[in-house]
């Protein structure tokens, strides 16, 4: 690695590249049968399976219908993350005590796999929208918290005392110096916890019994249809990735507007 | 009212015991409305000695005190002019300026007078809804005075505040700063390297040595200006030839030069 980056058009012609060869590789292992059928579909048939849900139903509803069920929800479980974490994070980032209270507790529960949560939500919240909700914000809830209080905590002292020496009481400091300064930070973490909150979603609708991505995937695997799974795995894929743009686009725009570097 | 006094200041940084001693027995009393500039050479301590006015630092022995008290937190009776400016990147001009009034409870009305006026002052009219980093750094500079004056605090404490100007612009902002501190004085620590820009400007000058940071020397100038009536001229390149000027301009440089030949022996 030599670190440069190459024009746009050759990084993206490689791009094109690495697809298509592994596509080709995927080809040749199902078809040729070094990969029995039943272990793994073909890209042919993952494909047209693909097309197929999109107007034909699977365990009750269309793909297109499935993905509007998960995103729902996911929707609402990183907006409540990001909701409580950044107000948090901040306040975090300000008030010392409020750092040392929540901060060991959020250190333990931070490493705790979103999936791990499943009994618990069920349990508490059921498994129509709370529980999967709960999931995704156990996901989507940490990143939204670390990178306010990070962005909060490592402003310039400079502004701070700037801001100090201005007479700014506790309420304008967080809110005219403290978010501001750490909206770039806030935006990366949103991008962090908008993946993983999407990444959560399977986990969130193993336990749920209506609709969504997640579960069309585990009435699939029930009856063994590897092209169904893996149609729903590339949808998720697909939505996490536009996703991502988005976010990046928005992010972009914020720091070109803040005369920050493109 | 704003007096200023140190009195044995020590500051010490990094732990106690073995850390660095920035300043050392620092006494120096400024009174009411009172102008007094510190030069020195780079790295004696002379921010060190404002941030501690300002109340971003304490004293690791000794007292700082504003109107006999004990400066312990910073507020908006002590403006800061800083020597990075220390804009928000993300308000306007205007609302880099506003945001002090607007601490004070001022209504919208007057805190427009006040913007509209500081803006004038400063000949920044034309950029007030740009954000800092559509300025040049000599225009920054303006905003940050401009956001000290319009507290119209007891106590300005200006690092350096016309260092990144251009020659010319430097010139007009000394000469402002001169009408202003006759016309409506008050308590000024001014720090600077520009030893023509201390005599210009101040009523007293401290000398500060190498560190750890002494004041080595305070000159009054203000007897000698008032006796010599420098404020007849009103282009500081008249008052910079006259000899008296010159006289005082020559002995402060001495003093700073001994200070740099001191460290090469
Ligand atoms: N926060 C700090 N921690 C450790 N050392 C510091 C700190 N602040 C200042 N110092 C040291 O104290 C000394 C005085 O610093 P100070 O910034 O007051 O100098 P100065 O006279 O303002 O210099 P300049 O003219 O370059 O602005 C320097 O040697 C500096 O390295
Ligand atoms: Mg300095």
């Amino acid at each position: 690695m030599n670190g440069q980056a190459l024009p746009l058009k050759e990084s993206m012609l490689l791009g094109l590249l690495s697809l298509l060869l592994f596509l080709g590789l995927w080809t040749v292992l199902t078809v040729s049968g070094i990969v029995p059928r039943q272990f793994l579909p073909t890209p042919l048939e993952v494909a047209s399976r693909f097309f197929q849900l999109l107007t034909s139903p699977f365990a009750g509803a269309t793909l297109p219908t499935h993905l509007a069920a998960s995103f729902k929800r996911y929707a609402y479980g990183v907006l409540l993350a990001a909701a409580v974490g950044v107000p948090l994070g901040l306040l975090m980032g300000w008030f010392r005590l409020l750092d040392d209270i929540v901060t060991p507790i959020f250190d333990g529960l931070r490493f705790i796999a979103p999936i791990a949560w499943v009994p618990f939500a069920a349990l508490w919240f059921g498994t129509g929208i709370g529980g999967p909700i709960m999931i995704i914000f156990a996901g989507a809830f940490p990143p939204c918290l670390i990178n306010a209080y990070r962005g909060a905590r490592f402003v310039e002292p400079r502004l701070i005392e700037a801001a100090k020496m201005l007479g700014t009481n506790d309420t304008r400091m967080i809110m005219e110096v403290l978010l501001p300064a750490a909206v770039p930070s806030i935006i990366a973490g949103l991008r962090v916890s908008a993946g993983l909150g999407w990444q959560s979603l399977v986990g969130a609708e193993l336990i749920v019994a209506a609709a969504g991505v997640g579960f069309m995937m585990v009435q699939a695997q029930g009856s063994v249809q590897t092209a169904t799974v893996m149609t729903g795995m590339i949808a998720i894929g697909i939505v996490g990735m536009i996703i991502d743009v988005l976010l990046r686009q928005g992010e972009g725009w914020l720091r070109r507007r803040r005369g920050l570097e493109a | 009212m704003g007096s200023i006094s140190f009195s044995h200041v020590d500051k010490i940084f990094g732990p106690q015991g073995s850390g660095v001693k920035a300043l050392d027995n620092i006494n120096l009393d400024i009174a009411d409305r009172e102008f007094v500039a510190i030069v020195g050479p780079s790295g004696c301590g002379k921010t060190t000695c404002l941030r501690m006015v300002a109340g971003f630092e304490a004293a690791s022995a000794g007292e700082v005190k504003v109107n006999g008290k004990t400066v312990t937190a910073p507020g908006p009776d002590r403006a800061v002019v800083f020597q990075q400016f220390a804009l928000f990147p993300w308000k306007t001009v205007r609302e880099n300026i506003d945001l002090g009034l607007r601490n004070k409870n001022l209504p919208l009305a007057e805190r427009d007078g006040l913007i509209s006026s500081a803006l004038k002052l400063m000949s920044l009219e034309s950029h007030a809804d740009a954000f800092p980093h559509q300025l040049s750094g000599g225009m920054q500079q303006r905003v940050a005075i401009a956001r000290a004056y319009v507290l119209d605090p007891e106590v300005l404490l200006m690092d350096e505040p016309f260092g990144a100007l251009d020659a010319q612009t430097r010139v007009v902002m000394q000469e402002e700063l001169v009408r202003l501190a006759r016309r409506n004085p008050r308590t000024v620590l001014f720090i600077t390297h520009a030893v023509e820009e201390a005599v210009y400007l101040a009523d007293r000058v401290a000398i500060m040595t190498r560190r750890p940071g002494r004041i080595k020397e305070v000159l009054d100038i203000r007897s000698i200006r008032e006796a010599e009536g420098w404020d007849r001229h009103p282009k500081i390149e008249d008052v910079m030839d006259l000899e008296s000027f010159v006289h005082l301009r020559t002995h402060i440089w001495k003093t700073l030069r001994e200070e740099k030949d001191f460290q090469h022996v």
